[in-house]
């Protein structure tokens, strides 16, 4: 090792050291320590590129008269809405499986603050994805057919609502990251869970409380079409259900757990 | 400064730290010692709050770990160096820290430089590090905030006799310009070196604490005799605690003196008979950190492989 050592005298009013870190730097953290890794960086990359190879068959294909900046959304946030919540089930599973929690929790002992601050940067990562979104298929729509009657059409209500589908879909992946607080089981049970539930809910035992429990039909419309109060209603319901019961609880587990045992 | 007062802590029922009260002062370094499950992980990480402890409680520089502001920039912490990011670079992982504490990432640069780590090695992913590099890195972390207060779980864990060297410095300059710093090992020759205090952990317990002057005010004697087995009934009976030591001999805790006429009253021919003061600490520790090794009887444990060095 070298052969330098510290000579200065020990410190202990030096700016910052009895300053504690904010939220903002604390989300910044997050935010880069969602792309940092092998597995964050790569499925960044794959969501654009996958992004631009939906919306570039979608307009490629079918009746150019259907090639509508909504019905172009529809496919090019597909790709998102799916891998997103895979980034924040890595984002809270990490800290675990990888064991950063022993430096993360060290670092910030109000794990509380910790987790608040994943859920900000997850949610800027779902809109700057929702940006490279639209963006994409802007440019898609532009590029192959421009001129067709009401393109653009109710763009911005899609827009915010495909903040709510993407946003919420990333959220569901941190509450289920930090309830079963293991990569590979809170990924099977993120897409397999659903599955199982809309088969479930479909017989007709449950009548019509499908479309209020579960997130595929509930969440589905919102980067489609405009949604009426009972979409809207359906929506929030299932968000309940699916993000923020498994958030309560993760939070819960998390804040009382021992780290890295 | 770092103090823990009576901390307790049970797993399933078993308890695996009990009862451990100490203090760290400013200017001194803290061996704690004692052998791989002894509590001394679980310690650590009770005084920064990693795990809550059942009874007790922990202060570094005076506040609960949990209360100190910006902790990463008063007390540097090393508990497991494979708890990294596999997939994240070196350098990265380090940056990710200097941004939560606040630092400017130059500092990055030159912890990696303090500790050995090469660009190269800075660029490369902690998956591919060696057990040494890994323990670097942690190193270079615990460094990163440029703390007063170190604490360290087998620091010396896979570097070389070069790179202890270097650490043992590291960590006396430390506590000469006033830092308080906390070091575990299983290994005494590791802790002796550096340590000016010792705390002695075995089953969860302190079992002695003090100077290393402190620790060994007690005397033992090794011994070699033509009829061992008349020497060993003789020890016996004479409530001697005894150790097998490697050949045919004993290590006793007496003087030699007491034995020589121990000896002479039983018709016992010794070939050998000589102090063995050096041996006293690892004795010590041996004993403490395994139980019943005080039981005056020759059939126990073989003895400490570094015991049997030093009586070579």
């Amino acid at each position: 090792m070298s052969t330098t050592t510290l000579t200065a005298p020990i410190r202990v009013n030096t700016a910052g050291v009895h300053t504690r870190p904010s939220l903002g730097r604390l989300v910044a953290v997050e935010l880069r320590k969602m792309v940092n890794t092998r597995a964050g960086f790569w499925l960044q990359i794959a969501t654009v590129a996958i992004t631009v190879l939906a919306v570039t068959v979608r307009t490629v294909v079918g009746d150019a008269a259907d090639h509508t900046f909504g019905s172009i959304l529809e496919v090019g946030l597909k790709p998102a809405a799916v891998l997103l919540p895979v980034v924040g089930i890595l984002l809270v599973t990490s800290e675990w499986s990888q064991r950063t929690g022993m430096i993360t929790f060290a670092l910030v002992p109000m794990r509380s603050r910790v987790l608040g601050a994943k859920l900000i940067a997850s949610l800027v990562l779902a809109m700057a994805t929702l940006a490279m979104g639209v963006t994409v298929v802007a440019a898609g729509v532009l590029a192959a057919s421009p001129g067709v009657d009401g393109t653009w059409s109710d763009i911005a209500p899609l827009i915010g609502q495909s903040a709510i589908y993407l946003g919420g879909g990333m959220v569901v992946g941190v509450a289920f990251g930090a309830i079963v607080l293991a990569p590979a089981p809170a990924i099977v049970a993120l897409f397999a869970l659903p599955t199982a539930w809309l088969a479930v809910t479909s017989l007709s035992f449950f009548g019509d409380v499908g479309p209020w429990v579960d997130t595929g039909r509930a969440l589905g419309p919102l980067s489609r079409e405009v949604v009426d109060g009972t979409q809207w209603a359906q929506a929030g319901t299932s968000l309940a259900l699916w993000m923020l019961l498994p958030l309560l609880i993760g939070i819960w587990r998390i804040t009382r757990r021992e780290v890295a045992v | 400064m770092i103090e823990a007062q009576a901390l307790t802590k049970q797993f399933g029922g078993r308890t695996v730290v009990s009862d451990i009260t100490f203090r760290s002062e400013p200017g001194t370094v803290t061996g704690f010692l004692g052998p791989n499950g002894a509590g001394k992980s679980t310690t650590m990480r009770m005084l920064v709050g990693l795990s809550e402890p059942d009874r007790g409680e922990a202060r570094i520089l005076g506040q609960r770990y949990r209360d100190l502001p910006n902790p990463g920039r008063r007390v540097g912490i090393l508990l497991d160096a494979s708890a990294q990011h596999s997939g994240r670079r070196g350098r990265e992982a380090l940056a990710v820290s200097a941004q939560t504490m606040g630092i400017p990432a130059q500092r990055v640069g030159e912890v990696l430089e303090l500790v050995g780590l090469d660009e190269a090695a800075a660029r490369r992913r902690v998956g591919e590090y060696s057990l040494g590099m890994r323990q670097r890195l942690g190193l270079a972390h615990a460094l990163l905030g440029d703390p007063e207060v170190l604490i360290l779980d087998e620091p010396a864990n896979g570097l070389d006799p070069e790179g202890m060297r270097w650490m043992r410095g590291l960590l006396r300059g430390l506590a000469d310009r006033g830092g308080t710093v906390l070091l575990s090992s299983h290994l005494l020759a590791e802790v002796e070196a550096v340590a000016d205090r010792m705390m002695i952990v075995g089953d969860g317990r302190i079992q002695a604490q003090g100077t290393r002057a402190e620790l060994l005010t007690e005397s033992a004697t090794i011994v070699e005799a033509a009829d061992l087995a008349t020497l060993d009934a003789a020890l016996l009976s004479a409530g001697l605690a005894t150790h097998p030591a490697d050949g045919d001999r004993r290590l006793v805790e007496a003087d030699p003196e007491v034995i020589a006429r121990l000896a002479m009253a039983n018709d016992v021919v010794l070939r050998r008979l000589a102090p063995a003061e050096d041996t006293g600490l690892e004795r010590l520790f041996f004993e403490l950190t395994t139980g019943g090794g005080s039981a005056p009887s020759p059939n126990t444990v073989s003895i400490h492989p570094e015991l049997t060095g030093a009586l070579a």
